[in-house]
């Protein structure tokens, strides 16, 4: 097989994948620090492509542009979910908090199948379509385009969180809690604020995935599997990890299905996390506890 | 010599009559009529195909009574569920169903089918391609739908006939084929029929790909590095936008997408998604007969009960569901009663000319199967469904190579 | 852990076993039909809670253990001629073997909580997707049992009834297992890891074995499910026996019912399945026809006794009713 063949589908993977590590940082920001388990985020990742959809579909907006709008919802949507029920599960038996975000997954679902039915809903951009052609690669123009505002939203959270007072603060939470409760922060306050910016992240990847797939009810368990996957891999806790961690299932998917057999693409994901957790388990970027 | 009339026989005429007035009828008081319950998947993973099974299981009321049907139709959701189906259609048989249609999923429909075995209701299947539903020896069952070896084997020579008649020199294909249960289905029919069937271009490679995968890039680049004239598919609707779409921006242009026997290529959703690059697909399934009576009773019965929803694009579903609906009413209005067993003979003896699907007569082996349904090629032309092959039923003539997806309109 | 049932309560137990038992008499098929998945839940959450409730292991792949006792069963049987009440050995023998792989990474590599539980997920999926390519299995196209002959219990070939006395057994064994494996050492040892790893360490506990030992047992009580469930519904597909819906499906009954509580599993089992049915009835009666709107109302639910009731209605069912002997 000519050889550029391979350089693509690394390309692809590499642009998809951060994609995907937009969406897997929502949850390693979430998990990182405030240490649920959120198991909706990929339904919660798909109920962001459908506020793509219905944006672009009534307004005309550009999933582009309208990740910003939906990634300030998701973050209010975030912080009052915290505040009022997840702040109660905070700390209690993984399983628990597993119950209570599978059912919130199961009403996401049927209730996004509820009001917009079963058919898929893709989003028909003007550029949808067109490619560039970069040397013997050819490359979609909005996997491009979504990867690059994924590096974006993600350099500008990397910024927050280094920069900034609140930043700072999140991070000594998920470091040393009683530390930053003994130094007089609001750790609850700090809680919510660090569960909205993870689904603020959902909500902005949500919005670019909307561009590369299109939304389907049940899509919600395969994105939550692929975050839980990359967080792993990546390293729970680092920004970077969560991005190479995309990048690095992006490829190896890609790489997979090229030369074995498409249908068994995820079987190479799977058998990554598995070595990951036996060999690694702090990731490729995480640091031991 | 006239008979007199006189008091004696009179009165022994007189008791005569009353007492057969009194006596218990001789035959039974026809039930009003057949109760149905129809099992579909309206939600779950199948939800799609399900909600469009159903539209034509609302509309079926309507045009069966039409035709001098008398049914009652209750609808049930079987939620995609094999266990779901199981207690769903116990309890439809306990509130009174005579007969069960359903379920679209193999799994499910195979649920049904123990309960409706040992219950002794019939059950009629609308849409299910997995071969052992009929090789299981439920004798409870029939199904007028194609077995996924009966829709290749059609499929693969309405191939032949498509490029006979478009003067195409094919040379190469790629079959590319979701890894689900019709799908694989569909690839063992064709690993099987493909080598006798005769066709002029070689089968390069066979690519299955995995349903729940979210982007088919890496797939279209694979089959892109083959380069064959002809992408053969078996793909969902969902799966068929991807596909195309990346076709596209791979600048990969085949001389012909054509699905050897599976829907995909035409839901609206593809068309909406897809634009004027939807067109030209062609796909060999068995398809309403636009010619037939009762497909246009069932057409025109659609269209006010559905405003947003196309007949040409739901057909299959649609008229699948019907035609298992009509099979039923059609066994009651023969046996005149809803007796499990009875019904379910009259049943087999189905021979139905005025349906809806191209094709003879709805009758089944004695397995249940009708093995008689035809595929006829359809083309998608003007994002709507067309019939292109065979001629007889064919309201355009097939057009390849398709033309390239640049400049279309 | 729960105190022992009092006199009360075992009265109740009883009452609630004769009624079962006698159930067919009365019961119209639907209600059996939906008997046979509350126990058919039972089960495989008791089975499940072993291994969560008991010895602190989440689990969320115990479908793989479901997928494999059936199709080792299914396949022994189908391809020679091995009946399932000897095919469940070869089931129990094959999970556990995962069961045993997987626990010995687990500990092994010291993987906890949420990542095991990933771990255990991988595990599922992984063998998921090989399944759909193992065409002696019958690959994505599926596997299939005859049907036509019915009336042989030992290939478990029958109607409802001989699947309900069966599946019925499985779960009062499952209890009784449970209950029994409460009072050993082991159980003791479980209890011991579960509260506090560190200080059963200290006491001489051999943590390593006590944890494999629910895993083994968990792993392999899963499987005899597998066979179940392959005999009762005839056949088998990868997407969907494997599933990790049909993982999710094993726990929700025992942790609503009570993690690690003897009668949490038939609890959880015996409110949810009927749940589900209800909610169902309801939507009909009322009118709605949307589909999806069941499932709204079920993940309601769960949220609802999830906040409500986190420690599972059993404990709190026990409470109220005085049916448990209370332990200082």
């Amino acid at each position: 097989m000519n050889p550029s063949i391979y350089l693509e589908v690394v390309v692809q993977g590499v642009l998809t994948g951060l994609v995907y590590g937009l969406m897997a940082l929502g949850l390693s920001v979430i998990f990182g620090v405030v240490r649920v388990v959120n198991f909706a985020h990929g339904e919660f990742t798909v109920a962001a492509m459908y506020a793509a959809y219905l944006l672009f579909s009534v307004f005309g907006v550009d999933p582009l542009v309208a990740m910003v709008p939906i990634a300030v919802a998701f973050f209010g949507i975030g912080y009052g979910l915290q505040r009022a029920l997840v702040n109660r599960f905070v700390g209690r038996a993984e399983h628990e908090q597993f119950i209570l975000l599978v059912g919130l997954a199961i009403i996401i679902v049927n209730g996004t199948l509820l009001i917009f039915g079963a058919d898929a809903r893709p989003v028909r951009l003007p550029y949808g379509f067109d490619s560039f052609v970069i040397g013997p690669v050819i490359v979609d123009k909005v996997r491009l385009y979504a990867a690059g505002a994924a590096l974006a939203v993600a350099a500008a959270l990397f910024l927050f969180f280094r920069f900034t007072r609140t930043g700072t603060a999140i991070r000594a939470c998920a470091d040393n809690l009683v530390g930053a409760a003994v130094v007089g922060l609001d750790v609850r306050r700090l809680y919510a604020l660090t569960f909205g910016l993870g689904l603020a992240c959902v909500g902005a990847a949500g919005a670019l995935m909307e561009t590369i797939a299109d939304a389907k009810p049940e899509l919600g368990p395969v994105y939550t599997l692929i975050a839980f996957i990359i967080v792993i891999v990546g390293g729970l806790g680092s920004m970077t990890g969560a991005l190479i961690g995309g990048v690095l299932i992006g490829v190896s998917e890609g790489l997979a299905g090229l030369i074995i057999a498409p249908s068994m693409k995820s079987m190479m994901s799977f058998a990554l996390l598995i070595v990951v957790l036996a060999l690694r388990p702090q990731g490729i970027m995480g640091r031991r506890r | 010599m006239t008979k007199r009339i006189n008091r004696r026989r009179l009165l022994a005429g007189a008791t005569a009559t009353t007492a057969l007035l009194a006596a218990p009828p001789l035959v039974r008081a026809q039930p009003q009529a057949l109760k149905i319950a129809v099992l579909l998947p309206r939600s779950g993973y199948l939800a799609q195909a399900g909600q469009s099974c159903h539209r034509g299981a609302q509309v079926a009321g309507k045009v069966l009574a039409d035709h001098g049907y008398r049914v009652e139709l209750v609808h049930i959701d079987i939620e995609s569920s094999p266990d779901v189906s199981r207690t769903q259609a116990e309890k439809a048989i306990n509130e009174g169903a005579h007969c069960i249609v359903g379920a679209f999923d193999s799994g499910c429909t195979l649920a049904i089918a123990q309960v409706c075995e040992q219950r002794q209701v019939p059950l009629s299947v609308n849409i299910a391609a997995a071969p052992p539903i009929t090789e299981q020896g439920y004798k409870f069952l029939v199904r007028n739908f194609p077995t996924g070896g009966m829709l290749v084997t059609n499929g693969l020579k309405l191939i032949k006939d498509v490029l006979d008649a478009t003067k195409l020199a094919a040379k190469s294909a790629v079959f590319l084929h979701a890894n689900d249960t019709f799908g694989a289905a569909q690839r063992t029919a064709m690993d099987a029929l493909f080598p006798r069937a005769g066709l002029p271009f070689q089968l390069a490679e066979s690519i299955a790909y995995d349903p729940r995968a979210q982007d088919l890039s890496v797939e279209v680049t694979k089959i892109r590095a083959l380069n064959p004239d002809l992408v053969l598919t078996v793909t969902r609707a969902a799966d068929a936008i991807k596909l195309v779409r990346d076709m596209v921006r791979q600048r990969f242009e085949p001389k012909g997408i054509i699905s050897p026997g599976s829907p995909g290529l035409y839901d609206e959703e593809f068309y909406q998604a897809l634009g004027p690059l939807a067109d030209y697909p062609i796909y060999n399934l068995p398809w309403a007969d636009p010619k037939a009576q009762m497909s246009q009773a069932l057409e025109a019965a659609f269209k006010p009960a559905h405003p947003n929803f196309r007949f040409a694009v739901e057909c299959f579903n649609v008229g699948f569901t019907f035609e298992a609906l009509l099979v039923a009413a059609d066994g009651f209005k023969r046996a005149g009663t809803t007796n499990g067993v009875e019904l379910m003979r009259a049943i087999r003896a189905t021979d139905i000319a005025n349906h809806v699907m191209i094709g003879p007569p709805i009758k089944f082996d004695d397995k249940g199967q009708n093995v008689g349904i035809p595929s006829a090629a359809v083309q998608s032309r003007n994002r709507t469904p067309t019939v292109v092959l065979p001629a007889t039923v064919a309201t355009m003539t097939p057009v390849l190579p398709m033309p390239g997806w640049q400049g279309r309109s | 852990m729960m105190g022992a049932l009092n006199p009360r309560g075992r009265a109740l137990l009883l009452g609630v076993l004769a009624a079962l038992i006698a159930a067919p008499l009365v019961a119209d098929r639907y209600l059996m039909s939906v008997l046979i998945l509350i126990f058919y839940f039972a089960f495989v959450g008791q089975a499940w809670n072993l291994m969560m409730g008991f010895a602190g292991q989440l689990s969320l792949g115990h479908a793989l253990y479901v997928g494999l006792g059936g199709y080792v069963s299914a396949l022994l049987w189908l391809k020679f001629g091995i009946g399932p009440w000897l095919g469940v050995f070869a089931a129990i023998a094959v999970a556990t073997a995962f069961g045993a792989v997987i626990g010995w990474l687990g500990f092994r590599f010291g993987i906890e909580g949420v990542y095991f539980a990933l771990l255990t997920i991988a595990f599922a999926e992984f063998t998921r997707v090989a399944f759909d390519h193992i065409d002696y299995a019958g690959a994505a196209g599926g596997l299939f049992l005859r049907v036509e002959e019915e009336g042989r219990w030992w290939d478990l070939r029958g109607g409802p009834l001989l699947f309900y006395y069966l599946a019925l057994a499985l779960a009062a064994g499952a209890l009784v297992l449970t209950a029994w494996l409460a009072r050993t050492r082991l159980g003791y040892q479980w209890l011991a890891v579960r509260e506090d790893e560190q200080a059963a360490r200290a006491l001489g506990i051999d943590v390593f074995r006590a944890k494999m030992a629910a895993v083994l047992i968990s792993s392999g009580l899963t499987a005899v499910g597998g066979v179940f469930t392959a005999f009762y519904n005839n056949n088998l597909f990868p997407s969907r026996v494997f599933d990790i819906n049909r993982s999710i499906e094993i726990i929700l009954a025992p942790v609503v019912g009570g993690l690690g509580t003897v009668f949490g599993p038939v609890v959880g089992a015996f409110i949810l399945t009927p749940l589900g049915e209800a909610l169902t009835a309801l939507t009909e009666r009322l009118g709605i026809n949307a589909p999806g709107v069941k499932a709204v109302f079920y993940g309601l639910a769960l949220m609802v006794i999830i906040v409500l009731r986190p420690a599972g209605v059993w404990p709190w069912l026990a409470r109220v009713l005085r049916l448990t002997e209370h332990r200082p």
